[in-house]
């Protein structure tokens, strides 16, 4: 039975490191395909998919609606006399939360464990050791062993099982499986008014790489890319203002700018009063960190005017983000309602 | 006896130094088949009493005692603010595995999943960002309200680590808390082993308690049990990426076995004794002060026990992917074992002649 929770967790445990987006794509593609009219996944590995209008009585801006594809994670790149693997990672991980850590690797799911000194033998407990200094332990005993069971090249993901409760969910890879859960529910959903051309796209982890092709290729008229974004409502632990007041529970959040563009302020605008017309919740997320694939549709051939609209999530790029599933519906209504109101008026001058 | 299924078994339940009543009453239940009598006592130190084979008349009856603790470290709630949790520890945890690790903080009303965050990084100035986040700056994150969190949550819930047994390659397992539940799975081998075995001394084994927070439970019931000799089984470190080479052992190559002031002579040579009779391959283990076992205490309860240590090696130890090999678990149970087999009047003359034997 299909549905959005069914959805996040089947892409919150599979894997899909960038580069190697496969098994998430499946996924993906198995959710969307009796749904969509057309759909192909272009040589990079973006899903591309149209669902084309309901009748033809007012024209609407033919929308761009983008998740991605791919997670932070990990790549084999060598092993070491003892059989443990050397590894790296693929996207921005934090080392602080690497040691003590269960990955599975490459296609057949591998489990290994990034061990950690007993803190008995610790001669610095204070430092944080580098991914350099780490070690993926498989239970080889040998370099040869290793390499034939993880080859280099092979990716890792944290092994963190999705799991919900009292809607609230938890799993590895809500950056942004959510994204992709929302954009799997609107295509599941009624015929809009509106044209959506769907990306689920590779690569935005290692440089928002797939989105910008895929824009290319489907040449909008406006876009919305639907990630996820941290939330700051943390325990007051330092005495710093901890800047964009992101909250879970207060609905998906509007960009006003992200670290690499500026939403468009009609869009922004559109979203809000939608939001505001339909009691949706939505919060504006203040200038600050973090990117999105806005930043790679923006700039597409001529230009797409693009917004970005987020699901707040808590310990994103970590093995295990939180998220309110409330959020997650929410943003399904705002973006289906935005979209389905998304006049050339909108974006009039 | 699947050895396997049982440590999985064992590695599940929870028993955080001063909380073992559960895991207690799970040792026990797979100690029952091999012995005459299970208990608890005031400690909560689980034991089981398995009869000598032929000790007709003779008092008074000898025994060795096998302690194995089944408690583990762990962490408590020490605050909620904002519905976060602080926490504290119990026993030696180290906060550098902790980021990033699912929990279960079991509430009063019931267990409630969370997940272990600290400040992230994009919050940190540069040079923050390599240093271990100290146990103090973590919470405990269970996505709920601050009056959810009130209701459910109170100071001194215990929290544990989430970590379901992984099967490595090589015959390896990683898991929680095998430090020390790999040593209570080996003495389950050793009485599975006696079964089938004439041995003439009583066998004592107990799992003792808060081993983590300074050898109480074994102290005590060294007290209670006034056994003739002893062995503490427990694990030990081992070899693994970027270890000294000295202090550790390599995984799959046996037990260790103590050596040092700690342990009794005689009792250290019988086991090395046994090993070769079952042409087992075991480490030394020097070891020049304390075992950091419950060697050390029962070595020193009433008027002294003669002390014997074995250990299990174990990488990555006080994180939840301890890792060992299931072989050297067997391997400990059948050494225990052949050593008590080996037990008889002549050896328990020799723990108080061995000086005139070594000046010989």
């Amino acid at each position: 039975m299909a549905s959005l929770l069914t959805d996040l967790k089947n892409l919150s445990n599979t894997s899909g490191v960038a580069g190697a987006e496969g098994p998430a794509r499946q996924i993906v593609i198995d959710a969307i395909e009796d749904h969509v009219d057309d759909l192909r996944v272009d040589t990079m590995g973006n899903v591309l998919a149209i669902k084309r209008a309901r009748g033809k009585a007012t024209r609407r801006v033919r929308v761009m609606l983008d998740a991605h594809l791919d997670e932070i994670g990990f790549m084999i790149v060598g092993a070491n006399g003892d059989g443990t693997l050397k590894f790296r990672a693929i996207g921005s991980v934090d080392d602080r939360i690497l040691p003590g850590k269960v990955v599975l690797i490459g296609p057949d799911r591998i489990p290994g464990v990034i061990g950690a000194q007993p803190i008995h033998l610790k001669h610095d407990p204070h430092s944080v050791k580098g991914i350099d200094e780490l070690a993926i332990d498989i239970g080889a005993s040998s370099e040869e062993e290793a390499l034939g069971a993880a080859p280099i090249g092979q990716t890792a993901t944290f092994a963190t099982q999705f799991r919900a409760w009292g809607g609230v969910a938890s799993g590895k890879a809500l950056d942004d499986r959510a994204g992709c859960a929302v954009l799997i529910e609107i295509l599941r959903g009624p015929r809009l008014p509106t044209e959506i051309l769907a990306a689920f796209t590779v690569q935005e982890e290692v440089g928002l790489r797939g989105a910008r092709v895929a824009a290319y290729a489907l040449d909008p008229e406006a876009a919305v890319a639907i990630d996820t974004t941290s939330a700051n409502d943390l325990p007051p632990i330092l005495d710093q203002d901890p800047g964009p007041d992101t909250r879970l529970g207060y609905g998906p959040v509007l960009h006003v700018m992200t670290r690499r563009d500026l939403s468009d302020p009609r869009l922004v605008r559109h979203f809000a009063q939608t939001g505001d017309r339909l009691k949706i919740p939505y919060q504006i997320r203040q200038p600050g960190r973090g990117g999105t694939n806005a930043g790679g549709i923006i700039s597409a051939r001529s230009g797409v005017p693009t917004i970005s609209v987020s699901v707040p999530v808590r310990y994103i790029h970590s093995p295990a983000a939180l998220i309110y599933l409330s959020d997650v519906r929410n943003a399904v209504k705002l973006v289906r309602e935005s979209v389905a109101g998304l006049t050339p008026h909108v974006l009039k001058r | 006896m699947d050895t396997a299924a049982l440590l999985k078994k064992l590695s599940q339940v929870n028993g955080i130094s001063g909380h073992e009543s559960e895991i207690a009453a799970l040792v026990l239940d797979e100690w029952r088949p091999f012995v005459a009598e299970t208990r608890t006592d005031k400690m909560g130190n689980a034991i089981a009493v398995r009869h000598g084979t032929d000790q007709a008349g003779r008092q008074p009856t000898r025994r060795i005692m096998l302690a194995s603790h089944m408690d583990q470290i762990g962490l408590l709630v020490a605050g909620v603010q904002r519905g976060f949790m602080r926490v504290t520890p119990i026993g030696g945890v180290d906060p550098s595995v902790l980021p990033g690790h699912e929990v279960i903080v079991h509430g009063r009303k019931r267990d409630l999943p969370g997940l272990i965050a600290g400040i992230p990084s994009h919050l940190l100035k540069p040079g923050e960002r390599e240093k271990v986040i100290p146990i103090d700056h973590l919470w405990i994150d269970v996505g709920l309200s601050p009056k959810q969190v009130d209701h459910l949550v109170q100071i001194g819930d215990l929290v544990s680590l989430r970590r379901e047994v992984v099967e490595l390659r090589g015959s390896l397992l990683a898991g929680k808390a095998f430090d020390n539940r790999a040593s209570v799975a080996a003495v389950t081998v050793c009485l599975e082993h006696l079964q089938t075995m004439q041995h003439s001394w009583d066998v004592v084994a107990v799992a003792t308690v808060q081993e983590e927070v300074g050898l109480l439970g074994a102290t005590t019931a060294a007290f209670d049990l006034k056994p003739d000799v002893a062995i503490a089984i427990d694990v030990t470190y081992g070899t693994q990426h970027g270890s000294p080479d000295v202090e550790t052992f390599a995984l799959g190559k046996g037990p260790t076995i103590g050596v040092g002031p700690n342990m009794h002579p005689q009792m250290t040579q019988g086991l090395r004794e046994a090993a070769q009779r079952l042409n087992l391959e075991t480490h030394w283990e020097p070891m020049t002060g304390s075992s950091s076992t419950d060697g050390w205490a029962i070595q020193v309860a009433r008027e002294g026990v003669p002390t014997g240590v074995v250990g299990i090696p174990l990488r990555s130890m006080h994180t939840s992917v301890e890792t060992l090999s299931i072989k050297d678990v067997e391997h400990s149970g059948r050494l225990l074992a052949e050593f008590i087999r080996g037990l008889d009047e002549e050896f328990y003359r020799s723990l108080v002649d061995y000086h005139d034997k070594t000046k010989g």
